[in-house]
């Protein structure tokens, strides 16, 4: 009877049992990297938007208060995107030749929207309300990033789960005093642990059991 | 195959429209085609699991139904209406619940078709302070903290608006500066989609305390907080 299997295969058996083993973890390794990678999250990328909006100009360099165009972000789910009257309130006069304005002023004359592309979204499953969040003290940098200083704004946390856990677990380390919400500038001071257990007592943020039940966020 | 997971993935978040239907046509058969090479062809049975672990792992991106579920999230484009918004605009002629607006005085700062010089609702403490939390959000740019009319997007360019001082304006009714706030005033757009009824109220009775307070001397400070002001003096 002829030999079925050629002698190397001895060597590839081997081999493929060991090595299944590095393949795979490499495998898990590599997809938690892109899973966490800029490709994926889309951390720091700067989408290319219709108008290039800066905040840091608006922000930081004017002194605009958020809600000046967030205008329901205290009450609402959704923190609203300024229709374009509120552009146009100061640019009916200022830089009124622009040619970067021009889908402003499109949009103004025409009543065509402007299709500004979302940087921030949640999946569907997720019930997320800016306004409890404002109202218990999480300022808008928290997790939108250093927004006074992008001069096109991009997300600036995965806003993964395990990322929002972890301020729901730990609300004082984040926690701020109410009138520094919408501050840019705002950076936690060194007693932060303190003033943060403080404040979360101060505005009823409720312990951890209660806010990392699912129902919280999946409703 | 991962990056077509991927792909999948952006594609969706890009989109976060209704109109994307996930597809299934994942190249899970080259991936097999992969494992299945000549002198490797004996070793199929070996590789078949974590080929099956892998094919399952690209299989299951193709739902996406919880990600993407039927239903429009705010502002967001559909194709079904002409304009492509799924915010529809109310048909005109319409009340909304709360919103039929038979109060003069309240919605408009009239009594009569006059401008009123009077409150709709009595201005407390409270009032003041979150008027002036909006004064400071809504018209500093322009107005600035003052009232002076010097702001900082008026220093970059905008007509600077009369300052709050002056005779004309100390003397008008308040009902001139709720109906201003609400219909715009020359240059100036209206700001009733932005600042609600009874805050635009509060607005105008925080216009009247600047215009107080520039107009007071140290006399009508009281003793006790003077102390505190004069130290403050110039810094």
């Amino acid at each position: 009877m002829p030999q079925i299997f050629h002698r190397s295969s001895n060597t590839i058996a081997r081999v493929s049992i060991y090595g299944a083993a590095f393949i795979l973890a490499g495998l898990g390794y590599l997809g938690w990297r892109v899973n966490f990678s800029s490709y994926y999250t889309n951390v720091g990328v700067h989408d290319p938007q219709p108008v290039p909006f800066s905040h840091k100009h608006h922000v930081s360099g004017l002194g605009i208060d958020c809600r000046y165009c967030h205008v329901s972000v205290e009450n609402s789910s959704f923190a609203g995107i300024p229709p374009t009257h509120t552009c146009m309130s100061c640019h009916s006069k200022i830089w009124v030749n622009s040619p970067m304005l021009e889908p402003v002023r499109y949009s103004y004359f025409t009543n065509n929207s402007i299709e500004w592309t979302r940087v921030n979204a949640l999946p569907d499953f997720v019930y997320f309300n800016h306004g409890i969040h404002i109202h218990k003290g999480i300022g808008c940098t928290t997790c939108h990033g250093p927004v006074g200083d992008m001069p096109i704004t991009w997300k600036a946390n995965t806003l993964y789960m395990r990322w929002c856990i972890n301020c729901h677990k730990h609300p004082w380390r984040y926690v701020r005093p109410r009138q520094y919400v919408f501050s840019v500038t705002y950076k936690p001071p060194p007693n932060q642990d303190a003033l943060g257990r403080r404040l979360v007592k101060e505005y009823k943020i409720k312990d951890a059991t209660q806010v990392t039940d699912c129902y919280t966020c999946h409703r | 195959m991962e990056l077509g997971h991927l792909k999948l993935w952006k594609l969706i978040r890009n989109s976060h429209g209704a109109e994307f239907v996930p597809s299934c046509n994942h190249p899970t058969s080259a991936l097999l085609k992969g494992c299945g090479g000549l002198w490797r062809r004996r070793l199929i049975s070996k590789a078949g699991l974590p080929c099956t672990f892998l094919a399952v792992v690209a299989l299951s991106a193709c739902r996406n139904d919880m990600h993407v579920q039927p239903r429009y999230d705010p502002l967001a484009p559909t194709n079904f209406f002409a304009d492509g918004r799924s915010e529809r605009p109310a048909v005109p002629g319409t009340v909304a619940r709360g919103e039929l607006r038979t109060d003069e005085l309240l919605y408009t700062g009239k009594i009569n078709g006059q401008l009123a010089d009077v409150f709709p609702f009595p201005i407390t403490q409270k009032d003041l302070e979150r008027g002036r939390e909006r004064y400071n959000i809504y018209c500093t740019p322009c107005h600035d903290y003052t009232g002076s009319g010097r702001g900082t997007v008026v220093r970059r360019g905008f007509p600077p608006p009369p300052s709050f001082h002056v005779q004309r304006l100390v003397q008008a009714p308040v009902g001139h500066f709720f109906d201003v706030m609400t219909n715009g005033y020359g240059t100036m757009y209206s700001y009733a989609e932005r600042v609600p009824v009874k805050d635009r109220w509060r607005i105008a009775a925080y216009i009247r305390a600047l215009q107080l307070s520039q107009a007071s001397t140290i006399d009508n400070v009281p003793a006790t907080e003077r102390p505190q002001l004069l130290s403050e003096k110039g810094k």
